[in-house]
């Protein structure tokens, strides 16, 4: 009976945890090893937000990574420099990639506040997670799973103790 | 037995014999020193300056590199030089100087530096991956790829990408994983012994400056060795006299003699490794030289030019590292206890104090969210590809 009822209360929480789940898109290596994100809308998450809107700020999160690693005269200039002084440079400067790597925070804050916030969804920067996802996760849900998964063990802790071994 | 078990029930008797009281207030009451996250990384590496330098932990023969450099370069100094700068140029010492400067520092940097290790799955990363490779999306039924590898299509190249059983990913292109750091590596060349670190995307330049500077170095004392020599064993004196006036000199010229080949050599192929924007890695395993008999492979990554491919290894943008070494902790991680184990064998001793702990409110351990993924993760286990 108690277990009945604890694995019928464990079906519901994992049917309204699927939601709660992170979400993550993964890097697109079709371009070679440059950091670029799949643009493709996933599922979970056609019913919280806009398919235009995702779609956006993860083509601008490339547009960000691909102005960090292009290979042009800024990158050169900063590469010879840094070998004629034994790259000893980089312990002084600001390099190129990190500068842009601030904006990119700054640009995942603000979306946050602006559009994911609102639609209970926070996404995460990837440099968090060394570069290989973009993680998107429920920000209500996650609450709610951990509070229901406390009073079912309350439950059940209580019920254990009730009936005898 | 039942009856036994109930008539033992006294919640005073009881509470002295359990070595732990189950109502602990909070897990985790007394301070803990917070700790930074390299004091916690999973790979085979060293730290050093609370987390600023990064090392494996083999340093291998370091010390021997090291301990050649110095000595080569301080014998030439202390016994060469002076004989030099009398007879020839005071521009010796000095270039010499320089060059053992760029050494040396381009050694510790190779050494010291994170290599481009790529930071292990978060267990939800590494949950949703094998989920998708259980339901692999628009997968047709007729053939069905082994599982754990991945196809892309790079610059109209297939590339298969490996998943790493160690960090739970699918390695990018180009990554491999090392098993003495036991980490994986972006755009992995080789594990060099002889700086005791791995040699990665983000140390290669170093290397490189390294290998071209003591070439260098080591053909520059070769070639100043001989001159004194030379010098000395001029007017009659003979190449024995030369040797007795100065000994260090014999030294040098055996280390310089059988150094300066091996160096020279491996300076060369990492040129041409660099002008054809190839790894170490990836030239001894043949990916790209079509050895299995396939005219059309050739290197997706190669610009077809040799000056970009020289300045984009070389003069690129220097990545971040993504291993987060100085950062903290977060603290309630270190909390992993199950809450359902420890709080049943309390439960069946004492009635009145667990019913009492749940309707007062007292605040279980917190059963950490991911609980309700690991049951996916458990069941799957494929054989390896």
């Amino acid at each position: 009976m108690t277990t009945e009822l604890f694995l019928h209360n464990l079906q519901e929480l994992r049917h309204s945890a699927s939601l709660a789940n992170k979400v993550f898109i993964q890097r697109d290596y079709t371009d070679g090893t440059v950091c670029k994100f799949q643009t493709k809308f996933p599922s979970e998450l056609e019913s919280r937000i806009e398919r235009t809107l995702f779609e956006d700020t993860v083509k601008t999160l490339n547009n960000y990574y691909a102005e960090a690693e292009k290979i042009g005269g800024q990158s050169y200039l900063e590469g010879c420099l840094a070998c004629l002084t034994i790259y000893l440079i980089f312990l002084c400067i600001e390099t190129r990639y990190e500068k842009v790597l601030k904006n990119i925070s700054r640009y995942i804050q603000e979306q946050n506040e602006k559009v994911y916030a609102p639609r209970g969804l926070l996404i995460t920067d990837p440099i968090q997670r060394g570069m290989r996802v973009v993680s998107l996760q429920s920000l209500q849900t996650s609450v709610c799973v951990c509070e229901c998964m406390w009073s079912v063990e309350a439950a059940c802790s209580s019920e254990a103790v009730v009936s005898p071994p | 037995m039942k009856n036994h078990e109930y008539q033992q029930i006294d919640p005073q008797a009881l509470v002295t014999p359990t070595p732990t009281p189950p109502p602990r207030p909070l897990p985790e009451h007394k301070p803990r020193r917070a700790r930074r996250r390299w004091e916690v990384f999973p790979g085979k590496n060293r730290f050093c300056c609370d987390g600023r330098m990064i090392a494996a932990r083999q340093s291998g023969v370091l010390p021997l590199t090291l301990g050649l450099i110095l000595l080569t370069s301080g014998l030439f100094f202390i016994f060469d030089c002076p004989f030099l700068v009398k007879h020839l140029t005071s521009c010796i010492p000095a270039i010499g100087g320089v060059l053992f400067v760029f050494v040396i520092i381009s050694l510790l940097q190779t050494s010291f530096t994170d290599p481009g290790i790529l930071p292990r799955a978060t267990p939800e990363e590494a949950a949703d991956i094998e989920k998708q490779i259980d339901n692999p999306t628009g997968s047709s039924s007729s053939y069905r790829p082994p599982p754990r590898t991945k196809e892309v299509v790079i610059n109209q190249q297939v590339v298969k990408l490996k998943y790493c059983f160690t960090c739970k990913i699918f390695r990018p292109p180009r990554t491999s994983h090392c098993s003495l750091c036991d980490n994986c590596v972006e755009r992995f060349d080789h594990h060099c012994p002889w700086v005791g670190n791995c040699v990665g995307k983000r140390n290669y330049r170093f290397f490189y400056t390294f290998i071209i500077s003591l070439s260098f170095l080591t053909a520059f004392i070769f070639g100043c060795v001989t001159t004194h020599l030379t010098l000395r064993s001029q007017g009659g004196n003979g190449l024995v006299f030369a040797l007795q006036a100065s000994p260090a000199s014999a030294l040098e010229l055996v280390v310089c003699f059988f150094s300066v080949w091996s160096i020279l050599g491996l300076s060369g192929f990492h040129t041409y490794l660099v002008a054809t924007n190839l790894t170490t890695n990836e030239d001894i395993k043949g990916s790209w030289s079509g050895k299995s008999g396939n005219e059309d492979v050739g290197n997706p990554y190669s610009y077809n030019s040799i000056i970009k491919n020289c300045c984009s290894v070389l003069c690129g943008p220097m990545p971040p590292s993504l291993i987060d070494r100085r950062g903290f902790v977060p603290s309630d991680d270190s909390v992993q206890t199950s809450p359902v184990e420890i709080e049943l064998p309390a439960a069946k001793n004492d009635i009145n104090m667990v019913g009492r702990a749940v309707t007062s409110g007292r605040p279980l351990p917190r059963p950490p969210v991911i609980t309700l993924q690991q049951p996916a993760i458990s069941i799957q286990s494929h054989s390896t590809a």
